[in-house]
Parts: structure tokens; sequence; C-alpha cells
């Protein structure tokens, strides 16, 4: 399961960005059609996150809907999969959106 | 709030971005070869060494667990072979392979197999910077393969159905199973071959001289 190493790789980011101070929320942009799963991921999250700044941190992930444009007729549409063709036929299909597998932002405790 | 808007896989990308150039510099031709376990990876390989060593230097970065004999297998058949364990990993991921190509050495226009983790899912997320993906679906398996992983035939450049000797005791069929690598991937390319018999291992060989003459230039 790479989502275990996909959130090693989240938390160990957003432990550097932090430089020293604690987490309290992250937030992914996770597209539909980027192979990960969102639930794999909140699932490793509190493990991977224990002992770190982003202890008890809260995972938000906004799951991204996937989005292609023809290349044949121009059409934009949303692709709920990898190899949809255009209703004119086209299996040729710009992506739009949909692969993003990205940090968007976080936030820090407030100094007291 | 503090915005990030970073990439989760950006370190394994730059690295492999470090090896790409490492390869591109060398003139080597890096192919990563991934499949599930069983579809004939380390048997390919080892048939391909024994048919080419002769011509050019094979060295093999090996990092399928199915069995830790793949590595001896591999030095057996006449190719240079450093095994890298991935532990509990289900893939390989670029830092592996430099500190492979690191022990390994490989010669100045030589070529580097990869031996993937057999495994259709997550390989296809972890760029090693290889010149090109090759997926190996053997006729044992569901010709239905490349709509279920999409990811991983959409990143192949070339697929490579094996077992052909055994069409016919299986119902397997070669057509519809390229049908549908080509559904996610219109620009894949597609190979029938028996690594046991050596059928269409001419049409691999072929392939495998044009990608030569390709990253020498
Ligand atoms: N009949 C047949 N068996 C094959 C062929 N290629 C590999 N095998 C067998 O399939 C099994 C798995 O092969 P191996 O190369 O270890 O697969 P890997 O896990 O992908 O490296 C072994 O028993 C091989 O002998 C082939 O072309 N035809
Ligand atoms: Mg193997
Ligand atoms: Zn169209």
């Amino acid at each position: 399961m790479h989502e275990l190493g996909i959130t090693r790789n989240i938390v160990s980011i957003v432990e550097e960005a932090a430089k020293g101070r604690r987490v309290t929320r992250v937030t992914l942009d996770v597209g539909r059609l980027s192979g990960v799963t969102p639930e794999a991921i909140l699932f490793c999250f509190d493990i991977v996150a224990r002992g770190t700044l982003l202890d008890g941190a809260k995972l938000d992930i906004n799951s991204i809907e996937g989005r292609g444009r023809c290349r044949s007729c121009g059409e934009a549409f949303e692709t709920r999969t990898l190899f949809e063709a255009c209703g004119c036929g086209s299996r040729s299909i710009e992506r739009l959106a949909g692969e993003e597998l990205k940090i968007r932002n976080m936030e820090i405790e407030e100094a007291a | 709030m503090i915005e990030l808007e970073a990439q989760i896989l950006a370190k394994n990308d730059a690295l492999a971005a470090k090896n790409r150039g490492w390869f591109l510099g060398r003139e080597i031709l890096a192919l990563n070869l991934v499949s599930s376990p069983g579809a004939g990876k380390t048997t390919l390989l080892e048939r391909t060494i024994r048919d080419l060593k002769n011509k050019i230097p094979i060295s093999v970065i090996e990092g399928d667990q199915a069995t830790s004999r793949d590595g001896e297998r591999i030095r057996a058949a006449g190719a240079a072979a450093v095994q890298i364990n991935t532990g509990a990993g289900c893939h390989l991921e670029a830092d592996m392979v430099e500190k492979g190509l690191a022990e390994l050495k490989p010669p100045f226009g030589s070529m580097v197999m990869i031996e993937n983790v057999g495994n259709l899912v997550c390989p296809a997320l972890f760029d090693l910077g290889e010149s090109a993906k090759v997926v190996i679906l053997s006729v044992t398996e569901g010709d239905d393969k490349p709509l279920k992983y999409p990811h991983m035939f959409k990143a192949a450049e070339i697929m490579i159905v094996n077992k052909v000797d055994l069409l016919p005791h299986v119902d397997f069929d070669v057509g519809a199973a390229i049908g549908n690598a080509m559904k996610v991937n219109p620009a894949i390319l597609a190979l029938r071959v028996s690594a046991r018999t050596g059928e269409g291992m001419d049409d691999w060989y072929d392939w495998l001289d044009h990608r030569m003459l390709q990253s020498r230039l």
C-alpha cells in the first residue's frame, strides 16, 4: 500500500515547513484520478503523525474531480476514469484536473 | 493559515530527475520493468541477457521481492546485478535506484534494467528516472487488467504480452488485452512474447535496439 509512503512524505514536508511550531490542521488536494485513496491516507495519518509536530492535527482532503478536454472537438467534461472517450468518439483527451497530489496549506498553533 | 502548495512526491521526482540526467550523460538506456507478481519479468531478463550480453553490457537493479533468488538468477545469466531490499515497501523509489547505481557502476552506452516490485499500483506513481516503463502482462492473468490498473498502462511506453506459449490452454484474448491497453494509452506499443520458448523475442530486441539508438542522440 503506497499510501503509507505517501503519508510519510506529507508529514515530513509539513514538519519541515512548520519549523518547530505545532501544526493543528493540514489540507490536501487529492485528484480522483491520482491513484491515491483519501481513506487510506486518513487511515495512515494519525499513526504516522504520532510523536511529530503534526501529532493530533486534523487532516482535510479535498477530493478533486477529474476533468478533461477533447483535443478533437474541444469539449470539456468530467472524466471518471483515465480512459473515458469524448462524446464525439475521440480518445485523445487532455487532462485538465484530477491527478493532483499536493499539500495545499497548514494551520499552526497560535503562540500563547 | 500558511499556504504550502507543495507536491507530495516532489522529493522523489527531484531524485528521479537527477537519475535521468545521470543516464542521459552516460548514454545509458534505463528501463523500469513492472508487472503483477509472476508475470515473467525475471525470466524475460534472463533470456534477454543470455541473447544480448555479447553485444551490449546489461546491468540489473533487482527490486522484486517475490523471491530473493532473482538477483542470483540474473548473475547466473551473465549480468551484473544488485538486489535492493525494499523492506515492507511495495515499489522502488528513486533514492534506492541512485544507491543501486553507485554500487553497479554501469558503463557508458550500456543498458540498465530495473526490475520493480511485482505490483501494478504503486510503481506507477514513483518515477525512478528511467528512459521508459515496460509493463509485462502474462496470458494467465485477465485481459481486462489494463482497465483495472490504468495508471500503469498509461505510464508505460510498451506492453509485453508474455507466456504466449500458454495461449492454447487459457481463456485470454490478446487482441482484447491490447485494445484495452490502447483505450488507456493510445500510443502504447504491444509485443507478444514467450520468455520461455523465445517466441517473439526478436521484436523485443528490435525495440531495444531502436531505444538504444535514441539514448545516443
Ligand atoms: N509458460 C511460460 N512460463 C513462463 C514464461 N515466463 C515466465 N514463466 C514462468 O512464470 C513464473 C514466474 O516467472 P518470473 O520470471 O519469476 O516472474 P516475475 O515475478 O515477474 O519476475 C516462473 O515459473 C517462470 O518460469 C513464459 O513465457 N511461458
Ligand atoms: Mg522477479
Ligand atoms: Zn470530442
